[in-house]
C-alpha cells in the first residue's frame, strides 16, 4: 500500500465534503424541480426547464462568474446573506459546495425526473381510493418508486462534484485547506516543476474515486429497482 | 341509494349520464367498450371530475356541482378494484391489503385482516411480492386490499378483464363471496353479459356516454327492444326459479318458473331454494304440437309475443308462458316460415339445456352496516 501524502489526505478529503454537502443541500430541491418539470404545467416551464439545464451547457466559468457576480460581497444576494446571515460564500468551502451543486444539478434533476415520469400514476390513483391523501401517497408510493432515480441522480451528482473545476475556481478559488479540492490540487501541481509524479498520483486517485462512486451507484440502482419491479 | 345525474366532455366523447338506484347488492354497469363505464366509475370514486351534475350515495352528497361540492377520493370512502389489480410493487402482500386498512380510524374498522384473509384464502400469499403472484391472485389480493379500507361500496372495473377462463371462474366465486358473505353494495363495470348475470341485482345500461335503461337483470335482458345493447351470443331469458322436488332415481332437479317446471341435472339445494337461471335463446326450439316422441325433457307451452326485426338468417322470438315469465327462441327464418309463426301464436318451446347462473339467492344478514355508514 503506498502510503497517502498529506496534501493527497487534505485534498480527498475536502473533495469528499464538498461532494457530499452539495449532493445533501441539493437533494431536496432537486427532488422538488424534478416533481415540476415532470407533474405540473405553468407558464415559463419551458425557460425553467432551460435555466435548470444550463450549467449542463455554459462553460463552467462562467457559471462560475455570474454565482460571484450575484452572491459576491457586493452581489444582490450576496449581501443581503452576509449583513442579515454573516454569511460569506465566495472563497470557501461551502462556496465550493454550492458551484459544484449548481453544476451537478442539472444531472441530479434529470435522472430524478426521468424515474419520476416512470411511476405509474395509476397506482397513486389506486393510493387514493384506499385513503391517502395527496402527500400521504407521495410519501409511500411515489417516493419509494423512485428511489432508483433518486440514487442515480444523487451519485452521479456526487461524482460530479468530485470532479468540479472551472466554476469552483472562479468563485471559490483554490485556497489550500479551503477549497483545494483534488481537481484544484491536481492543477496546482501540474503548474508546479518537478510536481508530475504527485500530480500522476492524484490523478489516479480521482479515477478510483469516481469509478468507485458510479459502480456503486449502478449496483445500488439495480438491486433497488430488483426489489422493486422485480 | 346511488343518485348521479352527470356531464363529461371528455375530447369529442360526450358523458351524460343519469341514473337512481338502490345500491344493496351488485349493480351491473355494462356497455360495448367506449360506453362510458369506466369514465362513469371514476366519477363516483372521485379520480375523474365531471363538468357538472350531482353524486351521491346513501344520501351523502359526493360531487356537486352548483354547490361546489367535490369530495376528494381519500374521503369517499370507497373501495375500487381495477382492471389491472394495481398492486403496489415495492410492498408484501400482507402491506398491500393493510394499506388502507391503517388508513382509518379504529372505530370504523369492521372488517378485520384476518376475515378477509380466510374468505379470499390469501393465508400463503401474505410474505409475497405482488410480482410473485398469479393473475388471479393478484385480483383476489386486490379486492382484499379494497375490502380492508372497510368502503360504503366496492366499485369494480372489469375485474376479470385481464383473466384467463379458469382465473375468471375463480376470482369470480370470490366476488360472489363477497356478495353473499359480507353482503357490501357493489358497483360492477362490465362488457361480458355472462359475469353480470351471474353477479348483479340490478343492471344499468350505458351506450354512447348515456344511461339507456337501468333496472332488474332479468327484465332488461329479456327486452328485445334493448337486444342491440345486450348483445346477441349469450341472449337469452335470465328467470327466478325455485327448487320444487328432487329426482333420486335419475339425479335429476325440478325447478319451478312462473308457468312452468323444468328438470335440470341434480342441485343440491334444499326444497324451496331461490336461485337464478338463463335459458339461451339458441338452447330452445319450437313445435307447434306437443311433440310425442322426444328426448326434451322441458317442453313448455307457451305463446309468442314478439318476432324479433333482426336481418339475416337467424330470428329471435319472444315467448310467454302461462305464468308470464319470458322465455327466448332462435329459429332460422326459414323455420319461421314454415310453420307460419306470427305473434299470439300457440307454441311448446323445447328447451335443450338451462344454465344455472346464481345458485343462491338468499341474502346473508350480516354487513347490512355498510348502508348506515357515514363518512
Amino acid at each position: 500500500m503506498i502510503p497517502i501524502t498529506d496534501l493527497e489526505r487534505e485534498a480527498l478529503g475536502l473533495s469528499l465534503r464538498v461532494a457530499f454537502w452539495s449532493v445533501t443541500c441539493s437533494l431536496p430541491v432537486g427532488l422538488a424541480v424534478a416533481w415540476l418539470l415532470a407533474r405540473r404545467e405553468f407558464p415559463g416551464k419551458t425557460l425553467f426547464n432551460g435555466v435548470v439545464h444550463l450549467p449542463l451547457v455554459l462553460p463552467p466559468v462562467a457559471v462560475g462568474y455570474l454565482l460571484l457576480l450575484l452572491l459576491g460581497r457586493n452581489g444582490p444576494l450576496g449581501r443581503v446573506l452576509h449583513d442579515a446571515f454573516g454569511i460569506t460564500l465566495p472563497f470557501t468551502w461551502q462556496g465550493a459546495a454550492l458551484a459544484a451543486a449548481v453544476m451537478a444539478f442539472p444531472l441530479m434533476v434529470r435522472a430524478m425526473r426521468l424515474s419520476l415520469e416512470a411511476v405509474d400514476r395509476r397506482l397513486e390513483a389506486a393510493a387514493r381510493t384506499l385513503g391517502a391523501a395527496p402527500a400521504a401517497v407521495f410519501l409511500t408510493v411515489t417516493l419509494p418508486l423512485m428511489t432508483p432515480g433518486i440514487l442515480v441522480g444523487a451519485l452521479l451528482a456526487f461524482a460530479r462534484s468530485l470532479g468540479e473545476f472551472g466554476a469552483t475556481i472562479t468563485f471559490a478559488a483554490n485556497i489550500p485547506g479551503e477549497t483545494r479540492t483534488l481537481p484544484m490540487a491536481l492543477f496546482s501541481l501540474t503548474q508546479t516543476p518537478g510536481g508530475e509524479a504527485a500530480a500522476l498520483r492524484l490523478a489516479l486517485l480521482s479515477v478510483a474515486l469516481s469509478l468507485a462512486a458510479l459502480a456503486v451507484s449502478e449496483i445500488a440502482a439495480r438491486r433497488l429497482r430488483a426489489r422493486i419491479e422485480g | 341509494m346511488l343518485e348521479v345525474a352527470v356531464e363529461k366532455s371528455l375530447g369529442r366523447f360526450r358523458l351524460d349520464a343519469t341514473l337512481t338506484c338502490e345500491t344493496s347488492g351488485v349493480v351491473a354497469l355494462f356497455g360495448r367498450s367506449g360506453a362510458g363505464k369506466t369514465s362513469l366509475i371514476n366519477m363516483i370514486a372521485g379520480l375523474l371530475s365531471p363538468d357538472r351534475g350531482r353524486i351521491a350515495i346513501n344520501g351523502t352528497t359526493l360531487y356537486d356541482g352548483d354547490r361546489g361540492i367535490d369530495v376528494k377520493p381519500e374521503r369517499r370512502r370507497l373501495g375500487y378494484v381495477f382492471q389491472e389489480g394495481r398492486l403496489f410493487p415495492h410492498l408484501s402482500v400482507r402491506s398491500n391489503l393493510l394499506y388502507g386498512y391503517h388508513r382509518i380510524a379504529a372505530g370504523e374498522r369492521h372488517i378485520a385482516p384476518d376475515q378477509v384473509i380466510a374468505l379470499l384464502g390469501l393465508e400463503r400469499l401474505l410474505a409475497r411480492r405482488p410480482r410473485d403472484l398469479s393473475g388471479g391472485e393478484k385480483q383476489r389480493v386486490a379486492l382484499g386490499r379494497a375490502l380492508l379500507a372497510n368502503p360504503r361500496l366496492l366499485l369494480m372495473d372489469e375485474p376479470l378483464a385481464a383473466l384467463d377462463g379458469a382465473r375468471k371462474d375463480e376470482v369470480l366465486s370470490f366476488i360472489e363471496r363477497l356478495r353473499d358473505d359480507l353482503a357490501i353494495p357493489i358497483i360492477y363495470v362490465s362488457h361480458a353479459m355472462p359475469e353480470i348475470v351471474r353477479l348483479a341485482d340490478t343492471l344499468v345500461l350505458l351506450s354512447d356516454g348515456r344511461v339507456e335503461a337501468v333496472g332488474a337483470v332479468d327484465e332488461l335482458t329479456s327486452r328485445l327492444d334493448l337486444r342491440p345493447l345486450t348483445g346477441r351470443y349469450e341472449a337469452g331469458a335470465v328467470l327466478l326459479a325455485h327448487v320444487a322436488g328432487q329426482d333420486e332415481t335419475f339425479a335429476l332437479t325440478a325447478l319451478d318458473i312462473p308457468g312452468a317446471r323444468l328438470l335440470v341435472p341434480r342441485l343440491e339445494l334444499p326444497l324451496g331454494a331461490a336461485l337464478r337461471v338463463r335459458i339461451r335463446a339458441r338452447d330452445v326450439g319450437l313445435a307447434l304440437t306437443p311433440p310425442a316422441d322426444t328426448s326434451f325433457l322441458n317442453v313448455v307451452p307457451c305463446t309468442l309475443r314478439d318476432i324479433g326485426g333482426e336481418a339475416g338468417p337467424q330470428v329471435d322470438l319472444r315467448l310467454e308462458t302461462a305464468g308470464g315469465a319470458a322465455l327466448w327462441a332462435r329459429i332460422t327464418r326459414r323455420s319461421l316460415d314454415t310453420l307460419g309463426l306470427t305473434p299470439g301464436a300457440a307454441v311448446h318451446a323445447l328447451i335443450k339445456a338451462v344454465a344455472i347462473d346464481r345458485y343462491s339467492l338468499g341474502r346473508a344478514t350480516t354487513g347490512t352496516r355498510f348502508l348506515a355508514d357515514e363518512p
